[in-house]
């Protein structure tokens, strides 16, 4: 697989959302609006490309039947220097997405790459398998945040541009599930051949 | 097997002792500024601040312009929502009017409860005068108007900021006169920067 | 009185899929037949109490004292794998259909987010009861982690007997499979919202 081809993936063949439905827990909790649903994304990519390289690295190490919980506590030490440098440096973003920052240590993407890919891969290709998939995720989310943003708010990344209050169902629970639906069926009707 | 589980775990904890040991102080400094900005923003142009005291869940400070004079009294307030607690920044200039007011952390509802932090509604409290008008939401017959589909949340707010309508005239008992109840103040120690 | 607060709360109000969307994957993935739901649910209830139980005392008797709160999500991720791994010994020896039925997903409830979610909520989130507010002791914790786990049962169970009867339903070709459970959960998730402000 070429080099290229490891980081495109992540947006529309192997797109974690919509086609591997994976990681669903921040992608319906944190889409209230784009900026939010951005910011999860990329906290996720940035787990997910140094977990990736650090299970590579050490994957020959490790005997196999402490290799889950070897990857978690990888994992949860990324995520907590992610906890610490985001309350260090973006207080406000991290206050937002609460509960779902410790939570990215049971994404299923993360440790499904790890399994899937990162172990068996070099250090540079696992990290670009981590940057693409990272991505393809944060893009998903952005859209549905837009979407929600749009639909339930009238706003785009904080942009109010329609007055008024908008369609509340779109930020409220029912229409983070609603939105994913219909996204997920738009993206098999256009990606139909691809995939 | 277990001794490379352990091995792993230990350099795990090692590493992280490290960077909470490098980021402890930007952390401290962060959660500063945040109520520094959150003061800035609901008092009008000051000099100086002086230090965060304490009273039961209240926190305050007052500022000081360029000769020392006080020009208001920054209130760190709370109060229950629909979602859980809300507490917020309510500045106070020292005729007893409400300069503005900041949300600091809050759990309503994205869309509804959350549209407190809005101008639309917060706006409403910029030079806002309980001695004139009333802390309650129209429907409860006062001056104020509430957020469409969030009463709860709005009625919260209206109590967060009465109840530090309630603080500042303890911190301030020689306010206006036309203050009805200032019957049960209690005389707190102001570390002699006040001036009335 | 605070005790039924934190049921009507965790079960109706802030159902833990339906409005906190905590463990999502098992929602989605083992809600085929009412009878795997329910094993599922089983399995999860008592992981997430005991899991619970555990990591409230390793919060305030080990990691508060110690000072070493930022190593929260490491410790108890590791807890709550090693309580996966027994629960799933367990169950293989008493009862080998049920094991055989929770299949792969058995090992997934260590990264089922309800489980670390709830963990962290009780030691993170202050709980408001009328005008007062403050964080769970003991009792209310493990209270509160049964109530979300009956509230994790009940969404599964109704959402299992939906898709149950959709099964037999015929679906767009481009609806089939996630799109349409999706659109399901949208509507249970409506009907859960009738609940907010009960409390």
């Amino acid at each position: 697989m070429s080099k290229f081809s490891l980081v495109t993936k992540g947006f529309i063949k192997d797109n974690p959302t919509f086609v591997l439905v994976l990681g669903m827990c921040p992608t319906l909790a944190t889409t209230t609006s784009a900026i939010n649903g951005m910011s999860m994304g990329l906290a996720t990519a940035f787990v997910l490309i140094l977990s990736n390289m650090a299970i590579s690295a050490v994957a020959g190490l490790i005997p196999d039947k402490v290799r889950i919980p070897s990857y978690i506590v990888i994992i949860a030490t990324f995520v907590t220097l992610l906890q610490l440098l985001m309350q260090a440096f973006l207080p406000g973003i991290y206050q937002t997405l609460g509960l779902f920052i410790p939570l990215i240590v049971v994404n299923c993407i993360v440790l499904g790459r790890a399994e899937a890919f990162a172990n068996k891969n070099s250090i540079f290709d696992s990290a670009l398998d981590g940057l693409g998939i990272g991505l393809g995720f944060t893009v998903s989310l952005t859209i549905i945040g837009i979407v929600r943003e749009v639909l339930g708010n009238g706003s785009i990344f904080g942009w109010k541009f329609i007055p008024g209050d908008g369609i509340l169902i779109f930020v409220l629970a029912p229409g983070a599930f609603m939105v994913l639906a219909y996204l997920m069926v738009a993206f098999r009707k256009i990606f139909a051949k691809k995939l | 097997m277990i001794l490379c589980l352990g091995t792993i775990t230990l350099v795990c904890g090692a590493l992280l002792a490290g960077i909470y040991i490098l980021t402890a102080s930007p952390i401290e400094q962060a959660k500063k500024a945040r109520t520094q900005e959150a003061i800035a923003k609901v008092l009008p142009p000051f000099e100086s601040l002086s230090e965060a005291a304490v009273d039961g869940e209240f926190e305050y400070s007052f500022a000081m312009d360029a000769q020392g004079d006080t020009v208001g009294v920054a209130i760190k307030t709370f109060s229950t929502g629909f979602g859980g607690r809300i507490r917020m920044m309510v500045g106070f200039k020292t005729d007893g009017t409400v300069c503005s007011t900041s949300i600091l952390e809050h759990s309503e509802t994205p869309g509804l409860g959350a549209k407190a932090e809005e101008s639309a509604f917060a706006g409403q409290f910029a030079g806002f005068d309980p001695a004139q008008k009333k802390l309650l939401v129209k429907q409860d017959n006062g001056d104020v108007d509430a957020i469409t589909a969030a009463t709860i949340t709005s009625r919260a707010y209206c109590v967060a900021v009465q109840n530090a309508v309630d603080e500042f005239r303890k911190l301030m008992p020689a306010a206006p006169a036309e203050i009805a109840d200032t019957t049960d103040v209690e005389i707190v120690n102001m570390e002699g920067n006040i001036n009335e | 009185m605070e005790y039924i607060l934190i049921i009507i709360s965790a079960v109706f109000v802030n159902n833990i899929l339906l409005s906190q969307f905590l463990g999502i994957c098992p929602f989605l993935g083992v809600s085929g037949k009412v009878s795997t739901a329910a094993g599922m649910s089983g399995a999860v209830t008592f992981v997430i109490t005991l899991a619970t139980l555990v990591t409230y005392l390793l919060q305030y008797y080990v990691l508060v004292p110690l000072g070493v709160e930022y190593l929260q999500t490491i410790a108890f991720i590791l807890v709550i794998a090693a309580l996966v791994q027994m629960v799933e010994i367990v169950l293989k020896k008493v009862s080998p259909s049920l094991y055989s039925a929770l299949g792969i997903f058995l090992p997934l409830i260590t990264t089922n987010c309800a489980v670390l979610g709830v963990a962290l909520t009780v030691v993170t989130k202050e709980f408001t009861f009328g005008a007062e507010s403050h964080m769970l002791n003991l009792g209310q914790s493990i209270v509160y982690a049964l109530a979300t786990s009956a509230g994790f049962a009940l969404a599964m169970v109704l959402f299992a007997g939906l898709r149950e009867a959709l099964a037999l339903n015929n679906v767009p070709k481009l609806f089939k499979g996630v799109p349409i459970a999706l659109l399901t959960a949208s509507i249970l998730a409506m009907a859960f919202m009738g609940f907010s402000g009960l409390v």
